[in-house]
């Protein structure tokens, strides 16, 4: 309730502020809601913003599955960490842009090189994230599943998922919230369509209705997978927590 | 460092350490156990009796198998199929009561066959919760439902009966010998209670402390399980008399 009041008083605020103003620059809710009806209608809006979900699921699927692996070896064999820590440092602090710039010259202007730089600027956080869990896996559950001849598959499945399944869902969390902004920027620097070419083109024009009826769509659709997709699968990993007294 | 070998048949259980050292904290290595030799014929049950921190704990995980980091020699009997009760439950926290053990069962078995042990250890009502919600007590009963789950050839408890209440503990105390003598298992118990040993096992293994070694090994005369107080207070006098100092006073009690 607390969350629709607030959200209903900053749209009044904003519709005040553009009713004073009167300025091209800051339309009002009611004339970006019309541009969001009008491109929906066309079809034009639902492909920018297929086009842009399309390459967070694939950056997303990749960064993920390499960066879970590779943060588990780390986590568990201190000889790999070694290793590979200073490159996880270097690819760490290597600025996004860089990042999508050196994909853009040495790949081309592709969807290859757009989803790879995406999946790169992610890979080391998921990385950081997944080797702090491979970390503190229980030895005592460890020991428990040798002792009982667990298969691989079922220690995998019922030991160390388990244990790894809070810092999977906050990677899943802070990745999909930096992923799609990343997509955008790689959509205005160098793709023919989405999100992020459209707010591209529109600045150019400065067309701030349309600026903002995508950028508030694209916002809206990232919320509603947050709540109806990522909060669920949180919860169903913790059923088994007990409720805190 | 050390061989293993797995009788085809029903062999003993053996273990020798000649020594295991932990290195401390400080990076100091500490022997804590030197020229130990326990051999257990097959289904035949053994308990290990010694101070706390003399190193029971260490000789199970020893003789399970889980380390490797030792000199010696262990030899286990059939197939190898361990059941454990570790000191501490050591639950899956995120799985039921009833997965918790499905997950150990051979494929051949189900759940519905344990039905009796289940009952037996009170679990019946518990199946569906999670660890979490169990008493320390209760989650004891699931570990020990666990390790007869599986239908080992080696038992190995440390501890089982620390923490429930008399008559559980007696009750489990009797399903016990039941259970080992008719699924034929060979078990090495782990107690500080003279009680349990005096009235379960078969041979009574008495340990110094560090390093520790085995300071005395009394054969009880058979047959175990249901000794009468006569028979109790004969082996208490004997345990008296060979470990003098091992309070045997608690033991006629
Ligand atoms: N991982 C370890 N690193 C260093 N020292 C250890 C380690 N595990 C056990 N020890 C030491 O080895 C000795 C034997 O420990 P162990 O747990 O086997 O004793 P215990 O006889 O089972 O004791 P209790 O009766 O209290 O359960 C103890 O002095 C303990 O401090
Ligand atoms: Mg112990």
């Amino acid at each position: 309730m607390a969350k629709v009041l607030s959200l209903a008083a900053l749209l009044g605020l904003w519709a005040l502020i553009a009713w004073l103003v009167q300025s091209p620059l800051l339309p009002s809710p009611l004339s970006v809601g019309e541009a969001i009806v009008a491109d929906t209608r066309t079809g034009e809006l639902p492909f920018q913003m297929a086009c842009t979900l399309a390459r967070v699921a694939a950056a997303f699927a990749i960064a993920f599955t390499l960066g879970v692996a590779a943060g588990y070896a780390m986590g568990r064999s201190p000889t790999i960490d070694r290793y590979a820590d200073p490159w996880l440092v270097v690819l760490l602090n290597l600025p996004a842009l860089v990042i999508i710039i050196f994909a853009y010259i040495w790949i081309g202007l592709n969807e290859t090189a757009a989803i790879i730089a995406v999946a790169l600027n992610k890979f080391p956080n998921v990385i950081v994230v997944t080797r702090e869990g491979a970390r503190s896996l229980d030895p005592n559950l460890d020991e428990m599943a040798r002792a009982f001849q667990f298969t691989w598959q079922s220690k995998l499945r019922n030991v160390v998922l388990p244990q790894l399944a809070p810092y999977l869902a906050a990677v899943s969390r802070s990745g999909l919230s930096i992923i799609w902004k990343i997509v955008l920027v790689v959509e205005l620097l160098g793709r023919p369509n989405g999100v992020g070419f459209v707010l591209g083109s529109s600045f150019s024009l400065f067309d701030m209705t349309r600026i903002l009826s995508y950028a508030i769509s694209f916002v809206a659709l990232m919320l509603a997978i947050e709540t109806f997709l990522v909060q669920p699968l949180e919860r169903r990993t913790n059923r088994w927590r007990r409720r805190a007294a | 460092m050390n061989d293993v070998r797995t009788d085809g048949a029903a062999g003993p259980l053996e273990i020798r350490i000649d020594t295991k050292t932990y290195v401390s904290a400080e990076g100091k290595p500490v022997e804590v156990i030197r020229d130990l030799r326990l051999q257990l014929d097959a289904f035949s049950f053994g308990a290990l009796i010694g101070p706390s921190g003399c190193g029971k704990t260490t000789i199970l995980h020893i003789a399970a198998g889980l380390d490797p980091d030792f000199r010696g020699q262990r030899q286990i009997p059939g197939r190898g199929r361990l059941g454990i009760v570790f000191q501490e439950p050591r639950l899956l926290p995120w799985r039921t009561v009833a997965d918790n053990i499905r997950l150990v069962l051979p494929a051949e078995r189900s759940l519905e066959e344990l039905h009796d042990l289940i009952e037996t250890l009170g679990l019946g009502s518990h199946l569906s919760h999670y660890p979490g919600e169990l008493s320390l007590g209760l989650a004891r009963r699931v570990a020990i439902a666990r390790a007869f789950a599986v239908r080992p050839d080696f038992l190995l408890l440390d501890e089982p009966f620390v923490s429930l209440d008399a008559a559980v503990a007696a009750r489990l105390r009797e399903e016990l010998t039941t259970l080992t003598q008719r699924e034929r298992v060979t078990t090495l118990l782990v107690t500080h209670d003279l009680n349990d040993a005096f009235q379960l096992a078969d041979r009574l293994f008495f340990l110094s402390t560090r390093p520790a070694g085995v300071i005395a090994e009394i054969p009880l005369p058979p047959p175990r399980g249901a000794r009468s107080k006569a028979e109790i207070d004969r082996i208490a006098e004997e345990v008296r008399s060979r470990v003098p100092g091992y309070f045997p006073d608690s033991a006629s009690a």
